[in-house]
């Protein structure tokens, strides 16, 4: 066998894999190994594949994702904190025929913006919910969340998360499966590539119901924050294994 | 072709909403405007005009919802009345930061707190001060009759794409409520999708056109020299607004001695008491701001050096008081007088003030 | 028979170091470079190229999208 040399591989007819053109040529601020970099890219390759860009109107939340905009090369709105399905349902409603999503974090979708969660999901809006959740409230520092698991530390939970006095993690998932106007509920996760691939499928399947006008697709993506959780990434990425993954249930709930 | 109508306040601007070719409304109930949304869901305007009525689960939702589609370039609108209203404060600051147009009522009710259900002017300090946070406003318009509720649906919306500014009609509930006739104009259709796109395409949220740019609506800049920058940006479209865009009107100002200014109800019920003190040999006038924000600074300060004094006329217990006095320097006196909570006070009480504070005051 | 020989290329200078594609390669090619990049961050590289099947497994978790991946059939 003649040696291949890597400038026979590495040429553009042999091009497997390439970032998708809908990144802004800005370098993502998220943290190493953060989990929100790889749930961008899965939207805007979705968004690539179904050729929707011009059709897309996004929604960042306030947490660390506020800067999605600067990177997602679609039409977007940076919404209130927690208000990103209002602002999904007042664009939606006037704009049928577009494509329409959120992408908020667990302190965003789960605890300030809980209302406008439950009822966009009530409401069954045709639109697409991306929520991201590490447990923590990564932008401001790492202080607890609503999805903070029983006896993690947080900032604001230093001797780990008392049930008790603290509450109970929220599983928001699992709330808007049992809602009838959800159509589509599933949580994945984005730590192996496999993990990454299946994310992928329902992030497509998302923005397919839109198109099908099915109604409203949640898909939770538990994630890390290796800053929050003091933890290089691959650590943290052991840990989301090991502890969230037993509290937070990976899977589709609802499929309608 | 004109049509005339016997109507509330409240459903006058519904009808204008849908006249005006509002693409949606989105609210939440509260008295005394809840007829808004009722008349609006009752005329069915998805099939009058293809606009959108939409109940939220609270102000907060409602005032997001519009914020989100108000970055379209859609033309959108909600209503409430002050507890509502305070709600919605956090989003008003963010129409200002990210420069959307959209348009608010106020339908004020006596405060602090839950209040009462009654008129009031007692959300002056908020609307034309700001209640939200930050270095921003907002264009105040104060109608006094269920034809101008009517007719300032348009004059909103102009001033709101003009300027990509929220404007807020601020009412009360006399004027919410009360019936006169109204002269309705003619349907303005809504714009298509391709027209917002033709005329807001620099800015609005269509979907980005292959061959621009992404078009971003944030109030967010983590450079405090580029939102210094941004702030003046606002600062010099504020200023223009003030000195192109005031609304007043002018009442037996020509040989006034004393000035009754007032807006909304309280201007109505100023109407009154001229005729009365102008019997009685008194020489006022009224000058009724129609834009509360921008005030008519010039106005006041044209009179403060010609009249023995202004008596600021009320349901409060004195806000726009404070912006008489800033234009008159002290060149003039100037009182305040009022019944509040929900009280209108009378014609006769306030000719009694204008004697007992200003003339012998 | 048809064997797969994949390359990739790693934007040296937007990789974060996290090592998260490391872990992640079936064949063990990549290693975290001793040097660092402008930002100070240790990059991926390849240190066992002839082992790369193209497979795309590290590009696929790499939260910045700095690998490309390429990919040809090789016949014995
Ligand atoms: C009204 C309001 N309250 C509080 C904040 C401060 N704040 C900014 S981000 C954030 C939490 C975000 O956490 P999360 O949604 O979990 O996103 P993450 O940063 O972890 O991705 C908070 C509380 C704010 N910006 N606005
Ligand atoms: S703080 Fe946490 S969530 Fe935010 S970018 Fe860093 S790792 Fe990601
Ligand atoms: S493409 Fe596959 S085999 Fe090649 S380096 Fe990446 S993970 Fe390893
Ligand atoms: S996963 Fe990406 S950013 Fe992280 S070390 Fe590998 S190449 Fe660098």
């Amino acid at each position: 066998m003649a040696e291949i040399k890597l400038e026979d591989i590495i040429k553009p007819e042999n091009l497997v894999f390439q970032k998708t053109k809908l990144f802004t040529d800005k370098p993502l601020s998220y943290c190493p190994g953060c989990g929100h970099g790889v749930v961008h890219r899965l939207i805007l390759e979705a968004i690539e594949e179904l050729g929707i860009e011009s059709e897309t109107i996004g929604v960042a939340p306030v947490g660390c994702s506020v800067l999605a905009y600067e990177f997602m090369n679609i039409d977007i709105a940076q919404a209130p904190h927690g208000r990103a399905p209002a602002l999904a349902t007042g664009i939606k409603r006037v704009y049928p025929e577009k494509f329409v999503f959120t992408y908020q974090g667990d302190g965003d979708l789960a605890a300030i913006g809980t209302a406008e969660t439950i009822h966009a999901c009530n409401r069954g809006e045709n639109i697409s919910i991306f929520f991201i959740n590490n447990g923590i409230y990564g932008m401001t520092g790492g202080q607890m969340a609503p999805t903070t698991l029983p006896g993690m530390a947080s900032s604001t939970s230093p001797y780990g998360r008392d049930v008790a006095s603290m509450g109970h993690p929220l599983k928001m998932t699992e709330l808007v499966a049992n809602l009838p106007g959800t159509r589509f509920v599933a949580r994945h996760a984005v730590h192996t590539p496999a993990l990454v691939r299946k994310a992928k499928k329902a992030i497509l399947k998302a923005f397919e119901n839109q198109k099908e006008n099915k109604g409203l697709s949640f898909i939770e993506i538990v994630s890390n924050c290796n800053s929050g959780w003091k933890m290089t990434p691959v650590k943290s990425n052991q840990w989301l294994t090991e502890n969230m993954l037993e509290y937070y249930k990976l899977g589709t709930l609802k499929d309608e | 072709m004109g049509e005339l109508r016997l109507m509330k306040g409240n459903e006058a601007i519904a009808e204008g909403f849908i006249r005006a070719g509002v693409d949606a409304y989105y609210g939440y109930p509260i008295t005394p405007q809840s007829e808004v949304m009722e008349y609006l869901m009752a005329e069915k305007p998805e099939e009058r005009t293809g606009m959108v009525v939409l109940q939220a689960e609270s102000e907060l939702a409602a005032i997001n919802m519009v914020y989100g589609a108000a970055c379209t370039g859609k033309k959108i609108v909600t209503s409430s009345s002050s507890p509502g209203i305070s709600l919605m404060q956090e989003s008003f600051s963010y129409i200002a930061g990210s420069e959307v147009p959209a348009v608010v009522l106020n339908v004020v009710r006596g405060g602090p707190g839950l209040g009462d259900i009654q008129p009031a002017q007692s959300d002056y300090f908020q609307s034309t001060k700001g209640g939200g946070h930050g270095d921003y406003r907002q264009i105040v318009l104060a109608p006094s009759s269920v034809q101008e509720m009517y007719d300032f649906v348009n004059l909103a919306f102009d001033l709101a794409f003009k300027y990509r500014i929220m404007v807020l009609i601020l009412s009360d509930g006399a004027i919410g409520q009360m019936m006169e006739k109204v002269m309705l104009d003619e349907q303005k259709p809504r714009l298509t999708n391709q027209e917002i796109k033709d005329r807001f395409d620099s800015w609005a949220l269509t979907g980005r056109t292959p061959g621009r740019e992404h078009n971003i609506i944030t109030s967010l800049d983590l450079d405090q020299e580029n939102l210094e920058r941004h702030n003046f940006h606002l600062q010099k479209k504020y200023k223009e607004i003030e000195e192109n865009e005031v609304i007043l009107e002018e009442v037996s100002l020509e040989d006034a001695e004393y000035v009754f200014m007032a807006y909304g109800t309280s201007a109505r019920i100023c109407h009154k008491a001229l005729q009365i003190a102008r019997k009685e040999g008194i020489k006022v006038g009224l000058l009724r701001p129609i834009t509360l924000w921008p005030f008519p600074e010039k106005k006041v300060k044209e009179l403060a050096s010609k009249v023995k004094g202004f008596l600021s006329v009320e349901m409060s217990a004195g806000q726009m008081i404070e912006d008489i006095r800033l234009a008159v320097e002290g060149k003039t006196k100037v009182a305040h007088f009022g019944r509040y909570g929900g009280v209108i006070h009378s014609p006769e009480e306030v000719v009694a003030a204008l004697k007992s504070k200003i003339i012998g005051g | 028979m048809a064997k797969v020989r994949g390359a990739i290329v790693v934007d040296v200078e937007r990789c974060k170091g996290c090592e998260l594609c490391i872990g992640s390669c079936p064949t063990d090619v990549l290693r975290m470079a001793v040097d660092v990049n402008g930002k100070g961050y240790h990059y991926a590289y390849m240190e066992n190229p002839e082992a790369c099947t193209g497979c795309v497994n590290c590009a696929t978790v790499c939260p910045d999208t700095v690998i490309t991946v390429y990919r040809i059939k090789v016949v014995d």
